[in-house]
């Protein structure tokens, strides 16, 4: 991949940023703009910055995991989300909410859809990763 | 406890491999605690049952649908049970003795214990979608099963050939069992026998459960694959062909037929291939050479019986045809053992090369003795009492026509069945000059170990024991059939009935039977030039092959590879599909509204020039730019509209097709190419045209044409007090429509594991090495 030096030193400058963003929108997604799917897309945008500065490789050293282990837990946290309540004697799915006063932090309102959507979050970016490591990796080769 | 001990069928074969590699041989008597248990309840339960009190359990599954998990234990269960759970034991413990010590033994009992579990499923199961369930269980343990030498081309084909038979007719027999059921009003399948349902409806239903059956219980023209499925190791074949599998279908039939038998063609349509297949199963094993093959055509002979008896509906017939169940599993389990001692000890079942075994191996011999004489129905034996019973049903007439050809089917196959009997102790045991002068006297063959014949002998033991003593097994077979058919009236099974017509009629068959097979050799010839009419097997290849064939043109007509007919497939579909709805509906009536703001008209006409950009555009790489220009200028509309969420998602997803449009663009010429063929040319104008007009018209018509209030409505209400969240399009994601979400990611992963699977073989096909 013919990288960027330039491209590829200002990814590094905001990549994190931009993850702290995707988990802000993960997290905030229940009331304001956001959610699993929005989050992971910001994070797929991240490995792409990333991707066209430095190539499958630096995609590859940012995101130690491998694409199948997001998939795979992604899934199984949404599954697992939704038959905890199933197995409880209620229906497939169905939701719950906590609000619990957190020392410091304070009022923190938990429902159970989160771990569904963080579910989500881990399968979208899978997806990308997976494109990005496998597509890519398969550019490059023809490339050489 | 019915259902404890289904789930100890099943965790005891889940655990077999992992017991296999400790205990080795042992993982038999582990497994044969499953069945043994099972026995030991069914016996436990047995006077209650006889007393009209079966057992029974519930466990709600999917009630909407009329499936629950409904089990129950009544009478002729209790006979079934002992066939299933009884004869399982010693087969496992047959099993024992029968395999050395090999890897893959482990898998062998785990898949026999998981058919053992199925089948006892089957006879258990008071839903018929529950029974239809474990009846495909035993399908599908059972290809395992006559399979099990996977390395073996013919092995395969065998199971394949059972599987695809069996398969085809329990669909059949599924559609039956929901005609039936939804006649009836209610899936419970003692119920649905209690009060039975009539009409056309209901007579199309259990004809087509019929199918099922007949498939299952190999009768003609399914016959066929029951001597296939002869490439299973002989303990599979005397478990799955003798006493179990083969035998679904004639309890299927057994349990319908006191309802049903009446209802339009049934007991003419039973009874007829019942009796054809008792004479042509007999017929075919008068020509085996092989000891295995002459058992299993023996098997089918013996089942078309059973469904005359089990499938006319009469009374006394039916309880005949418990006795022979009995009968029949006893014998028969015990010649399919001997085959697979004769085989072991002298290392081939071709009659053609066994000479002197019956010296050799003298107990075995009589073993064989006492089990095929009961098959040949021979006093005093087990078969004995059930052939008498069988005549003595049919002998009384006022069934109607259909009686006398039963009578002289089940005669002509008795005779048939005693020549196949003679003929397998012969040509197993006897002395046979000619074959020891070509060298074969099996000299090599030892007596096996007591243990090894032990199951066999076994059930020789009981076959005299019940022949002699039968009112051991009356209070059994009174209350089986009369669990079957409350109009059958509780007899004694005698051994001696004095001399009436059913004894005389026994005596012409055993002397026909003595003289057919003392003209063994010109029976055999008579066959060989005989050009058989109908080949059910080759018939059989003809459609697999066929059908094949059909498929491969049907995906070669609709899956041509040309990415052109395929998009052009998919719009014009677009386009038909919703037309007659939206010229019903009339076409919409413009309100002159052409934009609500001035940022919004700009916005659009951004768009639009993108959008008319990308069309024009001779280069692809500036054709994407103008699509993601098109893409970023619908969420800048959706900001203006506020809907951040939207914008939010489309925005990011236009980044990233955009990189995959560029990742891909790369494999693709600069330029479009310039089509010089200009019919073509203009045939995807016309399409694409025609696909924009659509879309634009049909999307205002869509606006204008709504009847109820919009759902969002309902779920801006409801997101925060029902969800606790007040991001409506969130919640819709996670919490009211999470299952499709759920459905979506799964959908997502895939395809993400569809791209590296290609890529991977991509890069396998070039020879590259696998990146580590």
């Amino acid at each position: 991949m013919p990288g960027s030096l330039i491209l590829d030193t200002v990814t590094r400058a905001v990549f994190h940023t931009i993850w702290v963003l995707s988990l802000y929108l993960l997290f905030a997604g229940h009331n304001a703009p956001g959610g699993g799917f929005v989050g992971g897309l910001v994070g797929g945008a991240a490995l792409v910055l990333r991707y066209a500065g430095a190539g499958s490789d630096g995609v590859r050293q940012a995101v130690r995991l491998r694409p199948e282990a997001l998939l795979g837990g992604g899934l199984l946290l949404a599954g697992a989300t939704g038959l905890a309540p199933w197995l409880a004697g209620r229906e497939f799915l169905s939701s719950a909410s906590l609000d619990i006063a957190v020392p410091i932090v304070g009022e923190v309102h938990a429902t159970s859809a989160l771990p569904f959507d963080i579910g989500v979050y881990l399968v979208v970016v899978g997806l990308v990763l997976g494109a990005l490591v496998t597509l890519g990796a398969e550019e490059e080769q023809e490339e050489a | 406890m019915l259902l404890a001990l289904l789930g100890l069928h099943a965790v005891l074969a889940a655990a077999a491999p992992a017991v296999s590699r400790r205990l080795g041989r042992g993982v038999f008597a582990v497994c044969a605690v499953a069945p043994a248990a099972t026995v030991a309840y069914a016996l436990a339960r047995a006077p209650a049952a006889f007393d009209g009190a079966p057992a029974s359990e519930t466990v709600a599954w999917a009630g909407r649908l009329g499936l629950d998990l409904q089990l129950r234990l009544d009478a002729f269960a209790v006979l079934m049970v002992l066939l299933v759970s009884g004869i399982g034991v010693l087969i496992f413990a047959y099993c024992a003795w029968y395999f050395g010590p090999r890897p893959d033994l482990g898998r062998f009992a785990a898949t026999l214990l998981a058919f053992a579990g199925s089948m006892l499923g089957v006879v258990l199961a008071d839903n018929v979608l529950v029974l239809y369930v474990f009846w495909e269980l035993t399908t599908v343990t059972s290809y395992l099963l006559i399979g099990f030498d996977h390395e073996k081309g013919s092995a395969r084909a065998a199971a394949l050939q059972g599987l695809l038979v069996t398969a085809a007719g329990g669909l059949a027999m599924l559609a039956g069992l929901v005609v039936l059921g939804e006649a009836a009003g209610t899936y419970t399948l003692s119920a649905m026998l209690a009060d039975p349902p009539a009409g056309g409806a209901a007579t199309a239903g259990a004809l087509l459960a019929l199918g099922g059956a007949f498939t299952k219980s190999a009768q003609v023209p399914f016959h066929f694959w029951l001597a296939g499925a002869m490439a299973a190791p002989t303990p599979v074949s005397a478990y799955l062909h003798s006493a179990t599998m083969v035998k679904a279908g004639v309890y299927l039939v057994a349990r319908l037929a006191p309802a049903f038998a009446l209802l339009g063609g049934w007991r003419e349509l039973v009874v007829g291939v019942g009796v054809a297949t008792m004479l042509l199963g007999g017929w075919r094993a008068l020509r085996q050479h092989d000891l295995k093959l002459l058992l299993a055509y023996g098997t089918v002979s013996q089942l078309g019986f059973m469904m005359i008896l089990l499938g006319a509906g009469v009374p006394e017939a039916t309880r005949a045809g418990a006795v022979l169940l009995l009968a029949h599993g006893a014998f028969k389990a015990a010649l399919f053992m001997v085959v697979g001692i004769v085989d072991h000890q002298a290392g081939t079942r071709d009659l053609r090369r066994l000479s002197g075994l019956g010296r050799r191996m003298p107990a075995t011999f009589w073993v064989a003795v006492v089990a095929a004489a009961s098959m040949a129905g021979l006093p005093p034996l087990f078969g004995f009492v059930a052939k008498e019973a069988a005549f003595e049903a049919y002998l009384h007439g006022g069934i109607g026509p259909i009686g006398p050809i039963a009578l002289g089917g089940m005669a002509l196959g008795s005779v048939l069945t005693f020549a196949y009997s003679a003929r397998f102790v012969w040509g197993a045991f006897a002395d046979k000059p000619d074959v020891a002068r070509a060298g074969h006297d099996g000299a090599g063959a030892h007596a096996p170990p007591a243990a090894f014949l032990a199951p066999a002998a076994l059930l020789a033991v009981v076959t005299v024991a019940i022949g002699v003593l039968p009112s051991f097994a009356a209070g059994l077979v009174n209350a089986a059939a009369a669990a079957l058919d409350p109009a059958v009236e509780p007899g004694t099974l005698a051994l001696w009935h004095g001399f009436n017509l059913a004894l005389w009629l026994s005596a012409l068959v055993i002397v026909a039977g003595v003289a057919l097979f003392a003209r063994r050799r010109e029976v055999e010839h008579l066959q060989a030039r005989l050009p058989s009419m109908v080949d059910a097997a080759q018939a059989y290849h003809g459609l697999v092959k066929g059908l094949n064939r059909g498929a491969d043109r049907v995906t070669g007509l609709v899956q041509n590879g040309s990415l052109p007919v395929y998009l052009g497939t998919i719009l014009l579909t677009v386009v038909a599909l919703p037309l007659p709805a939206l010229l019903s509906g009339g076409l919409p009536t413009p309100d002159g509204v052409v934009a609500e703001s001035l940022l919004q008209l700009a916005v659009i006409g951004g768009v639009a020039v993108a959008a008319i950009g990308t069309v024009l555009a001779r280069r692809r790489f500036a054709a994407v730019l103008f699509l993601g220009g098109v893409g970023y200028g619908v969420a800048i509309l959706f900001v203006v509209q506020g809907a951040p969420d939207l914008a939010l998602t489309q925005l990011l997803v236009e980044t990233l097709s955009l990189v995959v449009f560029v990742l891909v663009l790369r494999h693709l010429p600069e330029n479009f190419e310039v089509h010089h063929w200009r019919l073509g040319q203009a045939f995807r104008r016309a399409v694409a045209g025609l696909v924009g007009v659509f879309v634009f018209v049909f999307v205002l018509a869509a606006g204008q044409a709504r009847t109820s209030p919009p759902v969002s409505e309902a779920y801006l209400a409801q997101a925060l007090p029902e969800a606790g969240g007040r991001n409506v399009v969130n919640v819709i994601l996670v919490d009211f429509r999470g299952f499709d979400t759920l459905g979506e990611i799964t959908v997502l992963a895939v395809a993400a594991l569809g791209i590296a699977g290609l890529v991977r073989a991509r890069r396998r096909e070039r020879g590259d090495e696998e990146p580590a």
